[in-house]
Formats: structure tokens, C-alpha cells, sequence
């Protein structure tokens, strides 16, 4: 898996190694394709898991002042582990699969989205809570009719963050196998004589995927808070 | 779980610490690399950031380098500069770490000098200090909380970032980890793992009483507040 590495120190003399190489791309189209599938299916999942889980766990954070402590301090302790190690304590569970990878994502997509999530719902002026509950609004109806809107920029902040970084983390699953454009960096460039050519698509293509899933993300806010824009235009 | 206990008994032999290439040689090695990236990151850091911070300029631009340097992979950085002619020496993963180094310090240190109570600064100025004497005997001190926030999250992030060098054959804490999953041996990559985490840990809590030591005014307990570079980023981005 990784010891290519280690034993790939021989005939680097006098092979060309430019540092670009698209036909290099065309060549191995169809061994990088499925990484970087992959690299996106674990983005994906793990974002989706880490909104899933950290949207209610915000919401019980926002009732309770010591529950909130005491998230946000777990998630904190969370982060303090290394990305290689965290990879390495859920390994023994789940083996050398994408779901370890996953795992170790979603617990460090939860750091910044239940941290943003809620200081999105935290952001909500009491007046309009107090205006609504005058309205006759119940506790379901003002959450999503009133704070979920209101929230929603701290919210689409925190899901933006989360992704570019775990668009970036999802690399270092290559220690099990898994590590999508990782992968291409490890395996087909430094463990094949160093060759340069995989090692920079597998970076660029990590940058092209964050800022594409963040543009995407940014138009997925603007599509769902139209007021904001009204607002300017008026 | 068996592998823990399996991880407990490596981790209580004696001659994995002190034998060739054992714990204590790995951790010396990974402390030198990440002791001297950081080094290599505060110089580059701190001067620019002391400097944009005191004449209130250049928040968007800092805002989008640690935006930037958010997506991309540390793996990816430490191997482009080992593949470079700087080569398999110790000073491609240093680099590389200085490189993640600089964002958080520069954000914070911005953030912190910036933050600083404009009246302070004409009160200082009236009192007839120079640029510099406001920067360092007005500015600095009030900053330091923010500053000291910065340094902490880049040092505890390039302790546990170290480990990746592991991967490219420099020999860190991470070599542990990988030597384990190349045994299949579960037991030492928990060990390995524990071993890096309470490194990072110790870092945290040894910048954080430095941190509250160097902080001037009403000392506050240490370690009350904890805050990472994305929490921190994450402040600003929603701020905007």
C-alpha cells in the first residue's frame, strides 16, 4: 500500500519527470477516474452525515448552555487529533474500508458545522422570535419558518468550510486505501519513482474540486435566500 | 477492543522507546521538524501580519489566503517540495508545515492588532509614542490574547500535521502508525495514534499556559476557551 515509498529509490536517473503531463492524464484516465469518484462520493457522504448528525446536536445545544459546553468542547478535543491518527483508532473497527475514511470525516466536518450551525441559530434576533411567538407561532413552525431561514447564512457558511476541508483531509485515507486523489498523489506518483505528473493532478485537482463544490454551495445560498437579494436591488 | 490492549502492551515495552528508531528517537525527530517549521512560519508571519494589522489594511486579502489554504491537502504540499531539488532532507516536510503555519498566525495576529481599541491608539499617539512605541507598548500587548490564539491553533495543527511526513520516509511519530498498518498489526497503530494525539494534546496545553502567563491584566483560568483556526475562519466568514 504505502511501502512503495520506501522502496523506490533506484532508476530515477534518466527518465524524463516533467512536472505537467497531459497525456499522462489521457493514459490513465481510467485508473484516476474511479479515485476521483471517489474522492467526491466521500466528500459527499461525509459532509451529508456530519450536517445530518450536527443539526440536531446544535438545536440540543442551543436549549441547554452546559450541553453546548460540552459539545463544542468534545468537537474541539476531536480536531486536536491528527487526521493520520484518527484514521488509524477507527481502522481496527472497520478495516481497511472507505467507511473508516468516512468516520474520521464526518467527526471532523462536526467541529465546524455544529459550531456554525449553531452560531447561525444563535444569530436569530430574539425580537423576531418574539414577534413570531405574538403571531401565534409554535416552537415547529418558528424553527422552520422563522430561525432556519434566518440561520441559514451561518449555516451555508459553516457547510461551505466543512467541505473545502474535508475536500482536502479525504487525501490522507490513502494510510487505508482510500484516499481518492490521495491516492493518485501517493501511489501513482511517489510510490512510482517519484513521478511528477500524478502528484500535481492529484493537487490540483483536490483546489479545482473545493473551489467548484464551494461555488456550488454559494449558489445553492443565493437560490435559497432570495430576500437578501431583493434587498440590495430595492 | 483487543487491538488497545494490544497497543498498551507495545506501548509498555521498554525497548520501543529507547531502541533504534523507537518512540523517543521518532518523537525528537517529529518535534525537531515541527519545532522548526514553526520557526521558519512565525518569522514569515508575524512581521507582515503585525504590520497590516497596525495600518488596518488587507483583511480581505488574509480572508482569502486561509480560504485558500484550507483546500489544499497537506499531503499534497509535502510531497510537491520533496519531489523538488530540496529533495528527501528534513527540510521539505519543515516547509511544507511553515506553509500552514503562516495562515492561522497571519489571520489572528491581523485580527488581534485590528481589534484593538482605536481610542487606545490615539491615546497612546497623544501621549507622543512613535509608531513604534504604539505598536509594541500599546498595540502588542492587547493583541496578545488573539495573537498567542494563532500561534497555538498553527502549532498544535503542525505537531499533528508532522505525522503525514511519516509518509514520505521522514521519521516522525507517524512512522509508528504506518509501520503498524504495514505489519497489520493493530495494536501498534493505536499506539502510534495515542502517541500523536497526546503530543498534539501536550502542545495545546503547553501554549496555553504560556499563553495565560504572557497575557497582561485580570489572568483568567487557562485552557477556558479553546478555539481552532476553522472556528476561528469560520467567525470571520460569517461575520462577512
Amino acid at each position: 500500500m504505502l511501502s512503495a515509498a520506501s522502496g523506490a529509490v533506484l532508476a530515477a536517473d534518466a527518465a524524463p519527470n516533467p512536472w505537467f503531463d497531459v497525456s499522462w492524464v489521457g493514459d490513465n484516465w481510467s485508473t484516476i477516474m474511479p479515485l476521483v469518484g471517489q474522492h467526491v462520493r466521500l466528500t459527499v457522504v461525509s459532509v451529508v452525515i456530519g450536517a445530518l448528525i450536527a443539526f440536531p446536536l446544535a438545536l440540543l445545544a442551543r436549549r441547554a448552555r452546559g450541553l453546548a459546553a460540552a459539545v463544542l468542547g468534545l468537537s474541539t478535543f476531536v480536531y486536536t487529533i491528527p487526521s493520520l491518527a484518527m484514521f488509524a483508532f477507527i481502522a481496527p473497527f472497520t478495516g481497511l474500508s472507505e467507511t473508516t475514511v468516512a468516520i474520521g470525516l464526518v467527526l471532523y466536518s462536526l467541529v465546524v458545522l455544529v459550531r456554525n450551525f449553531l452560531a447561525g441559530l444563535q444569530a436569530v434576533p430574539e425580537e423576531v422570535r418574539e414577534a413570531a411567538r405574538g403571531m401565534g407561532y409554535g416552537a415547529g413552525r418558528m424553527l422552520l419558518r422563522v430561525e432556519l431561514p434566518l440561520a441559514l447564512p451561518g449555516i451555508m457558511a459553516g457547510l461551505r468550510i466543512a467541505t473545502v476541508s474535508t475536500v482536502a483531509l479525504v487525501t490522507v485515507g490513502v494510510i487505508v486505501g482510500q484516499g481518492g486523489l490521495g491516492q493518485v498523489i501517493i501511489v501513482n506518483g511517489f510510490g512510482a519513482n517519484y513521478y511528477r505528473p500524478p502528484i500535481v493532478f492529484g493537487t490540483l485537482g483536490c483546489v479545482v474540486l473545493a473551489l467548484v463544490a464551494d461555488q456550488l454551495l454559494a449558489v445553492v445560498e443565493r437560490l435559497l435566500t432570495p430576500w437578501t437579494r431583493q434587498g440590495v436591488a430595492a | 477492543m483487543n487491538a488497545f490492549s494490544d497497543a498498551f502492551l507495545y506501548l509498555n515495552d521498554p525497548f520501543n522507546w529507547t531502541g533504534p528508531r523507537g518512540i523517543l528517537y521518532l518523537a525528537g525527530q517529529h518535534l525537531q521538524i515541527a519545532g522548526l517549521a514553526m520557526l521558519i512560519g512565525l518569522v514569515v508571519a508575524l512581521p507582515p501580519a503585525i504590520w497590516l494589522g497596525h495600518r488596518g489594511r488587507g483583511g480581505a486579502f488574509l480572508l482569502g489566503l486561509s480560504n485558500v489554504s484550507r483546500a489544499v491537502p497537506t499531503l499534497a504540499i509535502l510531497t510537491i517540495f520533496a519531489v523538488t531539488s530540496i529533495g528527501f532532507t528534513i527540510w521539505a516536510p519543515v516547509i511544507a508545515l511553515a506553509v500552514f503555519a503562516v495562515p492561522p498566525v497571519l489571520a489572528n495576529t491581523y485580527v488581534g492588532f485590528r481589534e484593538v481599541d482605536r481610542d487606545v491608539v490615539e491615546a497612546a499617539r497623544a501621549m507622543g509614542m512613535s509608531g513604534r512605541q504604539v505598536v509594541f507598548r500599546a498595540e502588542l500587548p492587547l493583541a496578545l490574547p488573539l495573537v498567542m490564539t494563532g500561534i497555538r491553533t498553527a502549532a498544535v495543527q503542525v505537531v499533528a500535521t508532522a505525522t503525514l511526513a511519516s509518509l514520505l520516509g521522514n521519521p516522525t511519530l507517524g512512522t509508528v502508525i504506518r509501520s503498524g498498518f504495514g505489519r497489520q498489526d493493530y495494536g501498534i497503530v493505536v499506539a502510534g495514534a495515542l502517541l500523536v494525539a497526546a503530543l498534539a494534546m501536550a502542545t495545546d496545553a503547553l501554549l496555553g499556559t504560556l499563553s495565560w502567563a504572557v497575557t497582561p491584566g485580570q489572568k483568567r483560568v487557562p485552557f477556558g476557551r479553546v478555539r481552532s483556526r476553522r472556528a476561528e475562519a469560520a467567525g470571520v466568514a460569517t461575520a462577512r
